[in-house]
């Protein structure tokens, strides 16, 4: 059995306005063990977002327990690199925030940016950098504090069709040869059946685990190889009827 | 970044580039030109007598008034008092502003306890509180500056700390799952995203220096440009009134310029 690195145990989350309060999650329960690629999906407005600043520790359940081993790196729909900052120091970010900024971390950050084919564009400001660059910069940031734990909010909905199979597979290779844990929050069917090792299918508000899925790829972890496969218009259909219920 | 001297440029594109510099240049021949006619009119319409030049003055005249100015040595010491006023008042309601809006946007509480007394700060003509600041600060410098000072820092408050809270949202999300405190939000994200809102607010508050100084010259002064402005205008000597105003046009441009250059080099990426 391997290390769980997240649990959700009986989470409750309530959002208070003025107006009225929202019960956003109820019973929801579910864990993401070490080395895991999770992808969760759900009816939009379910509160899928809510649960990643859950997990980041950004919300606190109203009732319920959410436990997380290590830290964790929060990746956005944008990219959200600082335009007056160089790649280079955009990526130093976090170390800084986290008082970590000594020449080791900095140069496991930069040893990460190189080999991950961001070493030209070091010095370069993000508006010199395309969409997929800009996004790949993003990660190399978040991977930047070696973080435990990965919550990716729809990082890729904010690019075109062609730029997002390109970085989908650049972020699955990063995440999968650093042998990262990830959570993956998406409307996208079929972005979470190419990426994903598990798959979780949340149900309208108030949000709880309504289906859980182990994908069956076996080693077949490229997420344009499992566009090809055939269970992967099977897992489609499974999880298109399930989300529509 | 830029490999101009690499590159291979076409003809089309070196026409282009023509076409771009010559437009630039026929711009400035107008502006240039708008100016000189303006004057020549000017000079025109009072030298032969059409238009009263006791009243309009002239451009000839302005430059015999400035002149004498500059002969009996005064003319230094006017434009010293009010550039003094104008760029001590301005240096100290940015500061201080700032500094405020910082306060503002740690404290909500602070915020919005704050929020009316701003308002009705804003909205309130300032020299309306002209006779106290001659009651509280006399009828030297010290009221014009305090005028001045008074007629920037609110709208140094109002810009800033409304750039402020415009700190986009996502980003601040970011840095928070960082595990970012309030101080690092602050001089990571905060002030150095509010910076061409900074440099707008101090184009804005060039002018507002320009009104607070040259309005409290108006309500009390021995000196200064403002000074000049009103004595002109009482003893009828419109060539003074006319003089002290180019000169200040001049000025407050050159202080505005400066700005625009602080700018170039401040205000680079922000895309």
């Amino acid at each position: 059995m391997k290390k769980e690195i997240l649990r959700f145990s009986d989470v409750t989350l309530i959002y208070h306005t003025p107006r009225e309060e929202t019960v956003a999650a109820q019973h929801l329960t579910f864990s993401v063990s070490e080395g895991e690629f999770v992808a969760i999906i759900g009816p939009s407005g379910c509160g899928k977002t809510t649960l990643l600043s859950l997990a980041a520790g950004l919300l606190r359940p109203s009732a319920g327990q959410v436990e997380r081993v290590g830290n964790c790196g929060y990746m956005l729909q944008r990219d959200e690199l600082f335009p007056w900052r160089t790649i280079e120091k955009n990526i130093y970010l976090p170390l800084e925030i986290m008082k970590e900024d000594d020449a080791s971390h900095r140069q496991r950050a930069r040893d990460l940016a190189v080999k991950y084919g961001l070493g030209d564009f070091l010095a370069s400001y993000p508006s010199q950098l395309s969409g997929g660059m800009r996004q790949r910069a993003a990660l190399i940031r978040t991977l930047a504090p070696d973080p435990d734990l990965l919550l990716l909010d729809e990082p890729f909905s904010a690019l075109d069709y062609q730029t997002r199979l390109n970085v989908t597979e650049d972020v699955s290779e990063i995440i999968r040869s650093e042998g990262k844990t990830a959570v993956l929050i998406t409307h996208d069917i079929s972005e979470a059946v190419s990426l994903a090792d598990r798959i979780l299918v949340l149900s309208k508000r108030p949000a709880h685990v309504a289906y859980a899925h182990e994908l069956d790829f076996g080693e077949i972890k490229n997420p344009l190889k499992r566009r090809e496969e055939s269970g992967f218009s099977r897992w489609f259909e499974i999880l298109w009827r399930e989300l529509n219920v | 970044m830029k490999n101009r001297q690499t590159k291979q440029v076409s003809g089309e594109h070196l026409a282009y580039l023509r076409r771009r510099r010559h437009h630039g240049i026929l711009v400035w021949t107008l502006r240039v030109g708008l100016l000189a006619l303006l004057l020549g009119l000017w000079e025109l319409v009072t030298a032969t007598g059409w238009v009263d030049p006791f009243i309009m003055s002239s451009p000839s005249r302005i430059a015999q008034t400035i002149a004498s100015l500059y002969n009996d040595g005064s003319l230094f010491y006017h434009i010293g008092v009010t550039l003094w006023e104008t760029l001590a008042g301005f240096a100290i309601a940015v500061i201080l502003g700032y500094g405020i809006a910082l306060a503002l946007w740690w404290s909500d509480l602070l915020r919005e306890t704050l929020e009316p007394y701003i308002v009705v700060l804003n909205a309130l003509p300032k020299i309306a509180l002209g006779p106290l600041i001659i009651v509280w600060f006399g009828t030297g410098s010290r009221a014009i500056l305090f005028m001045t000072v008074l007629v920037g820092i609110i709208v140094a408050i109002m810009h800033m700390l409304s750039a402020f809270i415009a700190t986009d949202k996502n980003k601040q999300l970011l840095l928070r799952s960082m595990g970012a405190s309030k101080l690092q939000m602050l001089t990571k994200l905060v002030i150095p995203s509010s910076l061409p809102s900074f440099i707008s607010m101090l184009k804005v508050n060039v002018g507002m220096a320009w009104i607070g100084s040259i309005m409290g010259e108006y309500i009390v002064s021995k000196a200064g440009l403002g000074y000049l402005i009103v004595y002109g205008g009482q003893v009828f000597k419109l060539d003074l009134v006319m003089s002290a105003t180019a000169i200040l046009c001049l000025l407050a441009a050159g202080m505005y310029f400066l700005v625009v250059l602080l700018e170039k080099i401040l205000v680079k990426n922000t895309e």
